[in-house]
């Protein structure tokens, strides 16, 4: 097997430092590995653009790649095209829903102000009957819902696109 | 036209970095739970925003710049963000209303903005415009909800849209820099921002039936540096740990 295909491979390892069921591939954060003679190069993107846990991708991937004896690893941050929770992989959303938290949905245009509500499942019962609690949640990423049927509160993994 | 360059992404990244810590001035003093976490949610992507210039900047400057050394070793005078900013959070209306005319005004200037020349600017705005989508609904749902909400709160946020009201001229300011940056397709002319961002304030007033303040006198001077008396004392704090432990690190 290639390097470059082991690596891909290590870094499955990886976890999401905040929601660390995820790994960084689930996420669809990494966009790049590159092999050359003096270095390895790794290009990520950052989910939201203050998110403190960018910093601590560059470091996890580092140290596991260390693992592997590699520590002429450079992550770089790629800003365009912007990351999308399309980017997260359908492994990634099953592991949410197991998770607990809700995978994004099909939100419809976000560009229109009051722009329709839509049905966010919940991840325990499937019910559909759920309302919003807060657009703003534990991470930039998520907002809070509740269940009508079942009454549990859940993270919701906010449609980014 | 670098130093045109470096000043306008001074401009956009100051903007950002400022209301970030205005809005992170109300971290556990937020009237509830959700809307604490909500102005601290908001203000970490407006620092996300500024870094991503930031290190532009360093990147532009060369030597031993970086992004911590934009951010913590300048003075008010070499800060270009748009007044509004820097005013004071106030009570919770004044700072919706503040974020309100901001998140407006990104809105429309960013959805522009990304289809910019210099591809690290179309970046920042292509990358922004999806958090500011939220920002935007946000502060919008608060003031019609305070807008039709009880009769104080309409006294509230209405005396907040009419004191504020003053410091949106400045945000369409523009400086000799940025109309060269313009012309080479890297900047956009705000004057088109202009009546995009009228007709959504008036729209969102509308719906929390209230008024739209009357034109008149408008404050400005930021886009030449020139600031109110907040400004520095908003950078003693922001900038405290920089000054006192140069190059200290977490
Ligand atoms: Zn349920």
């Amino acid at each position: 097997m290639s390097l470059e295909k082991n690596i891909w491979k290590w870094l499955e390892k990886v976890p999401d430092p905040e929601i660390p069921v995820l790994s960084i591939l689930d996420l669809g954060v990494v966009r790049s590995v590159k092999v050359n003679d003096e270095e390895i190069l790794i290009e990520i993107t950052s989910t939201y653009s203050g998110c403190p846990a960018t910093d601590v991708f560059i470091a996890d991937i580092k140290s596991e790649l260390e693992k592997h004896n590699l520590t002429n690893v450079k992550v770089q941050m790629k800003y365009s095209p912007a990351w999308t929770t399309d980017w997260i992989t359908d492994k990634g959303r099953v592991k949410l829903k197991e998770f607990g938290i809700a995978p994004p949905v099909n939100e419809p245009d976000k560009s229109i102000l009051f722009a329709k509500s839509f049905v966010v499942p919940c991840p325990k019962c499937d019910s559909d009957e759920t309302h919003l609690v807060s657009q703003f949640g534990s991470t930039a990423c998520k907002a809070l819902y509740q269940c009508d049927s079942c009454q549990e509160p859940y993270d919701y993994f906010k449609c980014l696109r | 036209m670098k130093n045109e360059l470096i000043n306008y992404c001074l401009r956009l990244g100051d903007s950002s970095l400022i209301l970030g810590q205005r809005l992170a001035e109300w971290c556990s003093k937020g009237p509830m739970l959700e809307e604490d976490i909500a102005l601290t949610n908001i203000s970490l992507d407006f620092f996300g925003q500024s870094r991503m210039l930031y290190s532009y900047i360093a990147e532009l400057k060369g030597g031993d710049e970086t992004e911590d050394t934009v951010a913590f070793r300048r003075n008010e005078r070499e800060f270009y963000n748009i007044l509004l900013a820097e005013r004071p959070n106030g009570h919770f209306g004044d700072t919706i209303v503040r974020s309100f005319f901001v998140d407006a005004f990104n809105f429309h200037h960013y959805s522009k903005l990304k289809e910019s020349k210099d591809s690290v600017i179309a970046a920042f705005a292509e990358k922004s415009l999806k958090e500011v989508v939220y920002h935007l609904r946000h502060s919008s749902e608060w003031v019609i909800r305070l807008g039709d909400g009880t009769e104080e709160s309409k006294l509230k946020v209405q005396t907040s849209l009419n004191e504020l009201w003053s410091y949106t001229g400045d945000m369409f300011d523009m400086n000799d820099g940025d109309h060269l940056l313009t012309s080479e397709g890297i900047a956009i002319d705000l004057e088109e921002i202009k009546p995009l961002w009228n007709a959504t304030i008036e729209s969102v007033l509308k719906r929390g039936k209230l008024d739209l303040p009357e034109s008149k006198y408008m404050q400005k001077g930021s886009r030449n540096a020139m600031h109110s008396e907040y400004l520095g004392h908003l950078l003693c704090e922001m900038q405290y740990i920089q000054r006192a432990y140069p190059n200290s690190q977490w």
